[in-house]
């Protein structure tokens, strides 16, 4: 497979209703690092995930993958509430299968390996919807997982779980990374930013305020916005 | 009140020995309106699916068109089935006014937009919650809508049931083009309203009696489903 990056997004804007969401955002995404788009609420991450993604179309700019503008297949993206079919565990992972092409007598036998890697193979059988929301999660991160996505989006994947169940989202998204896929998160959990990203978008009213390493980032944020967004934070993280 | 009493107990003792004259309309009225229920889920619901998925100009005026014509009045559905059947009709030549077949017709015009209406209702819901997510995987919105449809099957008894409902227990469209012949397009209803008028209760009662348990024998299993659906799918 060929690969896909770099992700290269000029001069993106979004603005439906006249009044821009994200605002001529440019971004060169490498698929090697792990993403995190911070900022406060309203700021725009979820807008642009979805912009890259291929849900939403922007409303000029250009998005192109390694040069092409096609959307390319292989990427998912999970969402910070998954949505489960009214069937099992396992028939859920099929069916994004299905969608993908993968032929009829491939997708069990696939569905039950990318339950096994995210520890869900003793309630495949089980109803997806009975389910509890950290399992839910995980079984959102197999059905993307099993696409062999070289991208994979997680729009605060972990917003609606306890502790516990985060953490065990976060060991997933770990195995997800070593398996070589690349990930592009949001998060409102600046200790999960540090635990999980090598670099940090910071988006302050749709605009990228600053485009740099995690490390860097965190120990000296270079604008004012990122600053004060921290300080804020850091009491509730 | 003597007559009360004295059409119940016939109209039991009709029902108890399972009179011939009572089973065959009974009979036709299920064999006319399950017909019909199935000719109008087969359009109804996949029409109501896609309404619910798909973006088209003129969309919005369908929909009102289709809510609109849930309360379609039956006699008129009637009328217009008796017209195109008619002899002199474009449907004319195939001799098909005053048959059991004339009345499948007009009971599926009846219901079909009712249940595409309740199924569009059902499916718009579920889709505003799964949008994102079956875009995310690929699903064009065909593959949506079908998908959706499926997931959905459980509350969609409720637009076959209403669908149902609504057939059986109609007598306008029917008795202008079944015409109430003996033996031949003689329903429950249409029986109902003849024998009363001509004064015969104990017939019609005991049909309005099993009219009304038919339907609520089938509202209850298909409520016993949905129960059962619950609590394995949640």
């Amino acid at each position: 497979m060929s690969s896909v990056f770099p992700l290269v997004l000029e001069q993106i804007c979004f603005a439906p209703s006249g009044q821009p969401i994200v605002d001529r955002v440019c971004l060169a995404i490498d698929g090697r690092v792990r993403t995190v788009i911070l900022g406060a609420n309203g700021a725009g991450k979820s807008v642009l995930m979805r912009l890259m993604h291929g849900l939403l179309t922007p409303s000029s700019g250009r998005i192109t993958w390694c040069g092409r503008e096609q959307r390319p297949r292989a990427q998912a993206m999970v969402f910070q509430r998954p949505v489960m079919l009214h069937t099992s565990a396992l028939r859920n992972v099929a069916y994004g299968l299905k969608l993908a092409g993968v032929p009829a007598g491939e997708r069990m036998n696939r569905a039950a390996v990318a339950l096994e890697r995210v520890g869900l193979a003793p309630i495949a059988g089980r109803s997806a919807r009975v389910l509890s929301g950290g399992e839910q999660q995980r079984l959102a991160l197999a059905r993307a997982w099993a696409l062999d996505p070289q991208i994979l989006f997680l729009d605060e994947p972990t917003a609606s779980l306890d502790p516990g169940a985060a953490k065990e989202v976060e060991s997933v998204i770990r195995e997800i990374v070593a398996s070589g896929c690349k990930i592009v998160m949001t998060t409102h959990n600046l200790g999960q930013a540090k635990r999980l990203a090598d670099e940090i978008v910071f988006l302050d009213r749709g605009r990228v305020v600053e485009y740099t390493p995690a490390n860097v980032f965190f120990r000296n944020p270079r604008s004012a916005e990122a600053d004060a967004f921290m300080k804020g934070e850091l009491p509730w993280t | 009140m003597g007559t009360f009493t004295e059409s119940l107990s016939t109209a039991a003792g009709l029902i108890a020995t399972a009179d011939a004259k009572l089973a065959s309309i009974v009979g036709l009225s299920l064999q006319v309106s399950l017909t019909a229920v199935a000719f109008a889920a087969t359009i109804g619901l996949p029409l109501g699916a896609v309404m619910a998925v798909k973006r088209f100009p003129g969309r919005q005026a369908i929909i009102v068109v289709l809510n609109g014509f849930m309360g379609l009045p039956s006699v008129v559905v009637g009328l217009l089935v008796y017209l195109l059947l008619s002899r002199a009709g474009p449907l004319g030549p195939y001799g098909l006014l005053f048959t059991p077949t004339a009345m499948v017709i007009a009971q599926t015009m009846l219901i079909t937009p009712l249940m595409a209406a309740l199924t569009r209702q059902v499916i718009e819901d579920a889709w505003r919650e799964y949008e994102e997510q079956l875009r995310s995987l690929g699903a064009t919105p065909w593959r949506a809508a079908l998908t959706l449809l499926w997931d959905t099957r459980f509350s969609l008894v409720v637009a076959v049931l209403a669908g149902f409902g609504r057939a059986a227990a109609e007598v306008g469209a029917v008795m202008i083009v079944g015409g109430n012949i003996d033996g031949v397009t003689r329903v429950m209803t249409t029986t109902i309203a003849l024998e009363t008028s001509k004064g015969d209760l104990p017939l019609a009662l005991a049909l309005g009696f099993v009219l009304v348990a038919l339907i609520l024998s089938v509202n209850m299993v298909a409520q016993l489903i949905r129960l059962w659906a619950v609590r394995r799918y949640g």
